[in-house]
């Protein structure tokens, strides 16, 4: 359990941290190193060069601009845990949070490190892809938005640029009166990886019929699933949980889920069903209870 | 690389490859043995030293990323030579500890915990070492220990006598 021999850097800037990606196909940005550090201790990565990114000035931050929290990309995951703003305005990444990696891993893990390790089983990049955030990177001078949905490509794959390095992640916070959140997950220990997750966010009207709804399935397809489908269905409706639950079940028919040694693809599918339908309750009760 | 670690408020300037953890820095370098090494790829918990006070696995963290932090190891946590903190104590109290593979590591996510909240549930105390794995299993003790010390450091801080 002892990595390959590796160059380090710590960079100034942003810019000389891209510099350094162009010059090394085979350099990797650290931040936080919870996943990168644990693959090089098992030598699945042999990075030429670490080039840490931990405390380039200016990439930390939580704030809220224009409907969305922008968070910078080596914000720590305990920081986002606990801050009132994302309690306020981002509820289900909120709820999400206890669940990544355990309290001694969240200390030193960060928001983009997870987004760009781009696994189907993290929960951060389950609320992106459900919310629908908008992520931002920067190529040396350039700087390029992409939608959730475009950046997660395949199990642990994304659409950055090699030379490229992720700088901050915009969740959209919903403005409506009543909305409310659920998250669920099931795994072999507290906080381990997810075998399946499911998160929902809906927003009600007075009457406590639903006007908006996303909900996303994580860890049971090599990336975040969201049951677009299911939450149009929702548009207009009270909670009914045996119409939800035909809804949903009818959305993951014809999905192909991962299977491994902790869970076969049918446990997958029928489990992401409950979660998914545990997660929308939730979030009706949770809305309504706001009212 | 060189690199200066600031270490239970002692600074230590140690040469070290850039792959070297910050745990077997601790261990071999520094002969600070008490982070012990378990899985050395960040499961079980073992390795967990505090990082300006927030329990972090030195396993997960080379040697050369750990500059400028106040580093708190088991070896740092006891009051005096010869004394023990009171975690340390109700460990010892209630037989929080079998064959104590885990103890540094455990006493110090307690630290953690009780240094930002003084009156954990007993969810939040198992909460607070879900990232420890006790291979004796005997977390009933660990959950109390950590429980009566929450009590005891309470105590502490209780006013006494006339204003």
């Amino acid at each position: 359990m002892k990595p390959a021999p590796f160059e380090y850097s710590r960079p100034a800037s942003l810019d000389e941290a891209c510099a350094l990606l162009k010059a090394d196909d085979s350099a990797r940005l650290i931040a936080g190193g919870q996943t990168l550090v644990p693959l090089m201790a098992m030598r699945l990565a042999r990075p030429t060069r670490l080039i840490d990114i931990a405390r380039l000035p200016g990439l930390a931050y939580i704030h809220e601009q224009g409907g969305e929290i922008a968070i910078g990309a080596i914000t720590k995951q305990h920081v986002v845990e606990s801050d009132p703003l994302v309690r306020a305005k981002l509820p289900l990444l909120a709820m999400a949070m206890p669940h990544v990696g355990h309290t001694a891993t969240r200390a030193r893990g960060t928001v983009g490190g997870s987004l760009a390790n781009a696994d189907s089983a993290a929960e951060i990049v389950l609320v992106a892809a459900t919310l629908g955030a908008t992520l931002r990177w920067r190529d040396g001078g350039e700087a390029r938005d992409i939608a959730a949905a475009d950046f997660f490509v395949g199990p642990m794959v994304t659409a950055l640029p090699q030379t490229a390095c992720l700088v901050e992640a915009r969740f959209p916070a919903w403005s409506e009166p009543h909305v409310g959140v659920g998250f669920h997950e099931i795994n072999a220990r507290a906080s381990d990886f997810a075998f399946v997750s499911a998160a929902a966010q809906v927003a009600l009207d007075a009457e406590g019929r639903c006007t908006r709804a996303a909900i996303g399935i994580g860890a049971a397809t090599a990336i975040p699933l969201r049951l677009d489908g299911v939450a149009q269905s929702l548009h207009g409706a009270r909670f009914d949980e045996s119409k939800v639950r035909d809804a949903v079940k009818a959305a993951l028919a014809g999905i192909e889920p991962m299977a491994d040694l902790h869970a076969s693809a049918a446990y997958r599918r029928r489990v992401a069903a409950t979660l998914a339908v545990r997660a929308i309750g939730d979030a009706f009760r949770a809305a309504a209870r706001r009212s | 690389m060189k690199v200066e670690l600031d270490i239970n408020n002692e600074k230590h300037a140690v040469e070290v490859e850039p792959r070297m953890s910050l745990l077997d820095c601790l261990r071999d370098k520094l002969l600070l043995n008490g982070a012990h090494a378990g899985c050395e790829h960040g499961v079980c918990g073992a390795c967990t030293v505090l990082i300006d006070g927030a329990a972090v696995r030195s396993c997960l963290m080379f040697a050369v990323q750990a500059d400028g932090y106040a580093i708190t190891t088991i070896e740092g946590l006891s009051p005096g030579p010869g004394e023990l903190s009171p975690i340390q104590d109700a460990f010892c109290e209630t037989h929080g500890m079998q064959c104590g593979y885990c103890t540094p590591a455990m006493i110090l996510a307690a630290h953690a915990l009780l240094s930002k909240n003084s009156q954990p549930t007993r969810d939040e105390i198992v909460e607070a070492i879900s990232g420890n794995i006790c291979r004796c299993t005997g977390y009933a003790q660990i959950v109390e220990a950590i429980a009566l010390a929450a009590e005891r450091m309470r105590g502490q801080n209780i006013k006494t006598g006339q204003p």
